[in-house]
């Protein structure tokens, strides 16, 4: 994995310093807070509800054994013993004191990691597929160019003032799990008609008050045009965004007023001036970053203990039937960790946890883990020999569970429990909905649903996307809950469509039950999802569950 | 016609650690809600929000919350407000065990 030069780690320990004297000042009363609020969230650090809470940057979501039991200290030393992964592959502290913020940061930097604009109207952290450099459907690893992305906006000097915050995703592979057409820009790694590995570049995709899927900009762009084709892009959207609006002035609203066609062409002009500014440098940095990220030293091993145990171990069975997905190696495994034992808080890790599982990534793992949006923890590389042992070291930190892409492993926003923005909490009805379909013994029987939860409209939670979506609001002083079904996250990206009326906070996880039973009772057979039961029967089926059926038992 | 205007306390964050602190009646800041100042006047209540905003070194973001009189002091109306007397609920941390 990438490793700082002398540059990054200057830039780094200059920005900690200077963090910490503006801190200082601020306790002491020299800087008031209307100075200090720019710079704290210039690093990550936000007030909420019961307390401050620190982003940090987990950059296209992977870290090593050694800066996972770094995250560890610092939710041990400085937090209440946890940290909490979120859809933007990020940690977040939720109870950090501001004396102590300095000597966090600085302890990030000893690891070659920072909360750097993690918040704020910049080029937030560039994401990526969490399977990059593993996956079997993979074209190129994206770490790469999500690499050079990041070294490219970070502290960029004609992006520190954007309209509104701006994300990037980046994906390699056949099938999308970096939600790419959610993005601000999503870039994807891919193959043209002569079968040249070149960029396909998607904008004015994202979710919040106004979702909107991606579009496709450039089709097949050359590897060394990305940096000035994308630095176009975000300089056209610069001067043209709505600063007048802040609900108008992310880059989906540009594209959407002026149309793609016009975008494009402004976005052409612009390049033509800014490409030939680019000497090759950049194309340079690349190949030396691409020597960061080598391929691992595969294992050769016979895998007869890991067919024995399957054989007789139903558990483990289970485990490797949700968790485990195709590596490039036939011999090796991705191991999804799953974060969301029933009862739990999505994304939630202790710091015991990530000890262990910083172990474990050590140990079995090449020393890789990985932080998905989707809120669970990835072991990229574990030779299959090796996954009786993950199995049971993950049991003894109760991070076993057989879960992945069924209806507990849901996506929550922090929510009102700790988020000042949040119009209603999350993570209770996570909690509880997962806790139901435990109890009614369905998980297995339901089969793939995703589902994701918001605690506002600007949908951290990515309800939008969720086969079933959450979104709660505040309606006349209650928590109220909006439902969507069939959204999609996928390379097929689709917005979810509203049932109608809402549900309180007593009612959503019946809501959400009696969803899913007509969706048992209508399925063809248990081959067909969720998603593909809704596409085929559309919406009116689960409006009646919800809303007839209630009205007739009201009527009772 | 203008709104009627109903009873507030003044709240903010503290400073140092972020928690959710309430101004009383003899100027002091306390982490218990029911210790607020409940304020029934609206000239009151500006005077009082331009006091606590003028303390920038000790507080954030103060600002006016409706709030009900208890039996033991000023209380909540709004969940939000609730949740800051409390701390979250997915976990015993914060004020619901703070304040034991």
């Amino acid at each position: 994995m990438y490793t700082y030069n002398d540059f990054d780690e200057a830039f780094v320990r200059t920005r900690v310093a200077q963090f910490a004297d503006q801190v200082e000042r601020r306790i002491s009363g020299v800087l008031p807070e209307d100075e200090f609020r720019p710079l704290r969230l210039m690093n990550g650090l936000y007030l909420q509800l019961h307390a401050y809470m620190l982003r940090v940057a987990i950059p296209y979501g992977t870290l090593n054994s050694r800066q996972m039991r770094q995250l560890a200290h610092i939710a041990q030393t400085y937090d209440k013993g946890y940290g909490h992964f979120t859809t933007r592959q990020n940690i977040q502290y939720n109870w950090p004191k501001l004396k102590d913020v300095p000597q966090i940061l600085s302890d990030l930097a000893d690891v070659e990691m920072h909360a750097l604009q993690t918040s704020g109207n910049t080029i937030r952290n560039v994401t990526a597929d969490h399977f990059a450099g593993a996956a079997a459907d993979e074209i190129e690893d994206p770490r790469p160019t999500a690499e050079l992305l990041r070294q490219w906006s970070t502290d960029h000097p004609e992006f520190q003032f954007l309209p509104r915050k701006f994300k990037i995703a980046v994906s390699g592979a056949v099938h999308d799990r970096a939600v790419t057409l959610a993005h601000d820009i999503g870039v994807r790694i891919v193959r043209n008609d002569a079968g040249e590995v070149g960029y396909q570049i998607i904008v004015g995709g994202g979710l919040g008050r106004t979702p909107m899927v991606g579009k496709i900009i450039k089709d097949w762009l050359p590897k060394a045009d990305l940096l000035p084709y994308v630095e176009a892009v975000v300089s056209v959207w610069n001067l043209l965004g709505r600063r007048d609006n802040k609900y108008k002035a992310r880059i989906k609203i540009t594209v959407f007023e002026n149309g793609l066609e016009e975008f494009s062409r402004l976005v052409e002009d612009r390049f033509a001036v800014i490409r030939p500014t680019f000497s090759g440098v950049d194309q340079e940095l690349l190949a030396e970053i691409w020597s960061h990220f080598a391929t691992p030293a595969y294992l050769n091993a016979p895998i007869d203990g890991y067919l024995d145990r399957l054989n007789r171990d139903g558990a483990f069975r289970a485990w490797v039937d949700t968790n485990i997905a195709a590596h490039k190696v036939d011999s090796y495994a991705i191991v999804t960790v799953s974060t969301k034992k029933h009862g739990n808080t999505p994304g939630d890790v202790t710091d015991a946890q990530m000890r262990a599982l910083a172990d474990i990534g050590e140990t079995y793992g090449h020393d890789e883990l990985r932080i998905s949006h989707e809120q669970n923890v990835i072991l990229p590389h574990v030779h299959r020999s090796n996954l009786p042992a993950v199995y049971d070291a993950l049991r003894q930190i109760d991070m076993a569970t057989a879960n992945v892409g069924l209806i507990s492993d849901i996506i929550a926003c922090p929510g009102m429990d700790y988020c000042a923005l949040a119009t209603a909490r999350s993570i209770p009805v996570a909690q509880e909905i997962a806790l139901r379909f435990e109890a009614l013994k369905l998980e297995h029987e339901v089969g793939p649903l995703k589902i994701k939860i918001s605690g506002c409209i600007n949908a951290c939670g990515h309800h939008h996307v969720g086969h079933i979506g959450i979104l709660g609001l505040d309606r006349a002083g209650v928590e109220n809950y909006q439902i969507t079904l069939g959204g999609d996250g996928t390379e097929d990206t689709v917005i979810g469509e509203k049932t109608g009326p809402g549900f309180s906070y007593e009612t959503i996880t019946d809501a959400i039950e009696r969803i899913v039973m007509t969706y048992l009772s209508l399925r063809t057979s248990a081959e067909e999802t969720f998603l593909q039961a809704y596409r085929r029967v559309g919406m009116a089926p689960f409006k009646a569950a919800l809303y007839e059926e209630a009205k007739a038992h009201a009527a009772e | 016609m203008s709104r009627r205007f109903t009873p507030k306390v003044v709240t903010a964050n503290h400073l140092l650690d972020g928690d959710a602190i309430w101004l009383t009646a003899d100027d002091r800041w306390t982490r218990n809600m029911c210790e607020a100042e409940l304020i029934e006047d609206e000239a009151h209540a500006d005077l009082r929000l331009l006091f606590a905003a003028g303390q920038k070194s000790v507080v954030v973001g103060a600002y006016l919350a409706d709030a009900i009189a208890g039996p033991n002091g000023p209380e909540p109306t709004h969940f939000r407000e609730d949740f800051r007397t409390k701390g979250p609920s997915n976990y015993a941390h914060g004020k619901q065990v703070e304040l034991q």
